[in-house]
């Protein structure tokens, strides 16, 4: 059950509601569960859910570890 | 699309495959279990077998939580709109599950049941707001990643006090389901299932954290390594488990860093702790009867639980004889070594849960690497 | 005294009315809608002359058929509606031969209660996409069912053509070594289509790609004689088109993900919903299928025509009793690209 797709907070509406985009495609979807996430943020959403929030540290940094530009974990 | 390209990138593929095959020992396998249905479903899809040495072989657990929905429950679903005559909102991957006497949502849906697929469900709750005067039943499935906004409808629908809205609940636990095979007489005692560590679900995982497998690397000394979703992430959670292995660590790492903590989702757990409670025991399609593995809607908000509602009645029905599917989950056997693989059983005609989605072991098999035999015969 | 002409009939009200039973009784009704809504968008001389068949000649050569049925729904989608995917989808089928369509048939199954102003506007789109490939709609058929019977409107068309002599293109021609083509990007039409589908809203400027093949299968025919195979992945996409060829033939497929053109919104759509583009249906794309030397040349003519300004050379036919469409993905690896297994559902697993 692990379809998800990190997706840009483009704008925040009412209620607990974003406007996301994904690759020029945008949604609808709840950010009940991480409310805590801002427009400009990325997002895992699973089900019309954000389930995470995205760090872009780590993104790089994973990147990185596949290059083995840094040591393994 | 940004966080998705880049960890598909075919470059890094091969610089990763290269890093596999340089880190392996020679005469030992290595055999992996990834038990989340996006990373059997990633693997088969992007060809990743290819790119890993011949030792290291990827076995597909139970980590589709359509696929280990008992026929017994589809039943239920089914009667839920024919005989209740409720609107039941379903996600569409149940749609083909089989159920008795041949039967399934789809072919309900077909017989006149008003069986609606929905994306989530917000949408069910929609769908009651605006049939105030008809029963609207939401047939919720999944692991720990989907059962968040399952809470999140029934507290939605508690707030707004609509009467005619209700769950039918199936959601599942992944820990369960690892111990579930570890425990297994083929794994524990007689160790015809060497398994050397596993890979961690993602998005599980998003919400869960990485803190509730420590207890399994501890307890059964097998390393577990949570990986992304996309092909690199599992290519790289394949390198630091073979690591492990060589080592002889036992530990859980995090390749997942972008998106899962160790404390995983609060908000999240505390949602899903504030409307549902463990079931004792629940049946899982191939595994029987698993403990303290599913959950069910607390007595709190009881007026949301379908089977309370419709006083709906679970009856055992099992699996076709030739289907192999419990040792396929277990890791125990692999798809083609089912007799009724790609003959009788196919995604067409599913006889076994792991046919049925997209992502079970025998239909990505089937779907996406079934050459492979066919070039080696 | 009266001021009403003695031959008054009060016109049709297309803004608010409504199809009834009438409309398809074979009365008064009926043949006023067919006089104000039908002959007027279409005319034609066929048309004019009121009678229940039309009468044309055939110059020499064999003739082609070919029907299809539309149920699509929504009717009205970003880039176009059941009225010109009906027009645009027959006049491609009679193509695929290598045949220049010629003319048209039309029937309606109309729902009671049918808004006339969405008729309308489905059959204005019709006769623009007639008239707009030069093929003219030269008879029809209209029906009522009761409400609840049907789905606002079911259309049928069916078309001939003639297939010029020395033109063989069929299934079952296309060799190992044989080149694959497609003559644009993959998966437009299907996503347009979902966007709009209740439970799946999500906003993109993907528009269906429908459109007349008959002008760029003719410039195609003109450049490569003997071209093996044409056809367009509308139901099922790339992958049941490639599947069906494979049997066909008997031959295997070889395609490099990398070469199929997938516009970028496209694949984001199909990641947001679980689907594959190959799987995706296309209404104004065609998958060719040549000898290794005429690749080049085609290319060159399905670039040079509007309708092919995205063409890719995708992959080769191939030697394989197990007629396996294969796929090397832009990741490294190999899989095989499948017949879809029942209807399309988005995946949410």
């Amino acid at each position: 059950m692990c379809l998800a797709v990190p997706v840009l907070v483009v704008k925040r509406l009412d209620g607990e509601e974003a406007i996301i985009d994904a690759g020029g495609v945008r949604k609808q979807v709840s950010l009940a569960l991480v409310p805590e996430a801002r427009e400009g943020d990325y997002v895992i959403v699973h089900v019309g859910y954000a389930i995470s929030r995205l760090d872009p540290d780590e993104a790089l940094k994973t990147l990185a570890l596949f290059a083995g530009m840094e040591a393994a974990a | 699309m940004k966080y998705v390209d880049e960890f598909r990138d075919g470059d890094l593929a091969r610089v990763l495959a290269e890093r596999i095959a340089r880190a392996v020992e020679p005469g030992r396998p290595y055999r992996f279990m990834e038990f989340c249905g996006g990373h059997t479903h990633a693997i088969s899809r992007y060809g990743v077998t290819d790119l890993l040495p011949a030792s290291v072989e990827m076995v597909h657990g139970p980590g589709c939580p359509v696929c280990v929905l008992p026929i017994g429950r589809i039943d239920n679903a089914i009667a839920l709109a024919l005989e209740h005559g409720a609107i039941l909102c379903t996600y569409a991957d149940t749609m083909r599950v089989p159920a008795s006497e041949r039967s399934s949502l789809t072919k309900a849906k077909a017989a006149g049941a008003d069986i609606r697929m929905v994306y989530s469900a917000a949408d069910a709750l929609r769908i009651a707001r605006e049939n105030p005067a008809r029963e609207v039943v939401f047939f919720a499935i999944g692991f720990e990643t989907t059962t968040p906004p399952t809470a999140i409808a029934i507290l939605e629908a508690d707030r707004a006090g609509l009467a005619n809205f209700s769950v039918f609940c199936n959601h599942v636990l992944t820990p369960a389901a690892i111990a579930n095979i570890l425990e297994s007489p083929q794994v524990r005692d007689i160790g015809t299932v060497p398994l050397d560590g596993f890979v961690g679900p993602a998005h599980v995982s998003c919400v869960i954290g990485s803190q509730p497998y420590e207890f399994f690397a501890e307890e059964y000394g097998k390393p577990v390594v949570i990986a992304g979703f996309e092909p690199l992430d599992v290519m790289q959670a394949v390198l630091m488990l073979v690591a492990q292995v060589n080592d002889g660590r036992h530990e859980v790492e995090n390749e997942f860093a972008r998106a899962v903590t160790r404390e995983g989702n609060g908000k999240a757990k505390a949602l899903v702790a504030e409307v549902f409670e463990l079931r004792r025991s629940f049946e899982w399609r191939g595994l029987g009867e698993v403990p303290y593995s599913a959950l069910r809607i607390k007595t709190k908000y009881e007026r949301f639980d379908a089977e309370k509602r419709f006083g709906i009645v679970y009856r055992a029905v099992a699996d076709n004889k030739a289907c192999e599917c419990g040792a396929i989950l277990r890791g125990a056997k692999r798809p083609k070594d089912c007799k009724v693989f790609g003959t009788v059983c196919t995604p067409e005609n599913p006889l076994g849960s792991c046919m049925v989605s997209s992502e079970g072991a025998c239909a990505a098999y089937y779907t996406y690497g079934r050459f492979r035999d066919r070039e080696a015969a | 005294m009266s001021a009403v002409r003695k031959d008054y009939v009060r016109p049709i009200d297309f803004k608010t009315g409504r199809v009834d039973m009438s409309h398809g009784a074979g009365g008064r009704a009926m043949a006023q809608l067919v006089d104000e809504l039908f002959l007027a968008a279409f005319d034609n001389e066929w048309l004019r002359q009121l009678n229940d068949q039309a009468c044309f000649a055939v110059p020499t050569g064999r003739m082609v058929m070919a029907t299809d049925s539309h149920v699509v729904s929504p009717l009205f989608f970003p880039g176009g509606d059941i009225g010109c995917l009906s027009v645009h989808g027959t006049i491609n089928d009679v193509a695929m031969s290598g045949a220049r369509p010629l003319y048209l048939s039309a029937t309606f199954i109309l729902e009671e209660g049918f808004p006339l102003a969405d008729l309308r506007r489905i059959v204005d789109s019709m006769a623009a996409a007639s008239q707009a490939a030069r093929v003219p709609v030269v008879t029809g058929d209209t029906k009522v069912v009761e409400k609840g019977k049907g789905d606002g409107v079911f259309i049928t068309t069916t078309g001939v053509g003639i297939v010029p002599q020395g033109v063989e293109i069929s299934g079952d021609r296309a060799r190992p070594g044989d080149q694959v083509l497609v003559s644009g990007t993959l998966g437009d039409h299907g996503v347009a289509i979902m966007s709009f589908r209740e439970n799946l809203e999500f906003e993109t400027t993907i528009r269906s790609d429908t459109a007349a093949l008959h002008d760029l299968v003719a410039r195609i025919v003109e450049a490569v004689p003997g071209i093996r195979c044409l056809r367009d992945p509308t139901r099922g996409g790339l992958a049941a088109t490639l599947n069906e060829l494979a049997r066909a033939s008997q031959v295997g497929f070889r395609i490099r993900e990398r070469q199929v053109p997938v516009r970028s919104e496209v694949n984001a759509a199909c990641e947001l919903l679980g689907l594959d583009p190959l799987n995706v249906a296309n209404e104004g794309k065609l998958v060719a299928i040549c000898a290794p030397e005429d690749a080049q040349r085609l290319l060159e003519v399905m670039h040079a025509h509007p309708l092919g300004r995205d063409a890719a050379l995708i992959g080769e036919a191939v030697d394989d009793s197990h007629r396996f469409v294969q796929m090397e993905t832009g990741f490294g690896g190999s899989r095989i690209v499948d017949w879809l297994s029942g209807e399309q559902l988005p995946r949410i697993c």
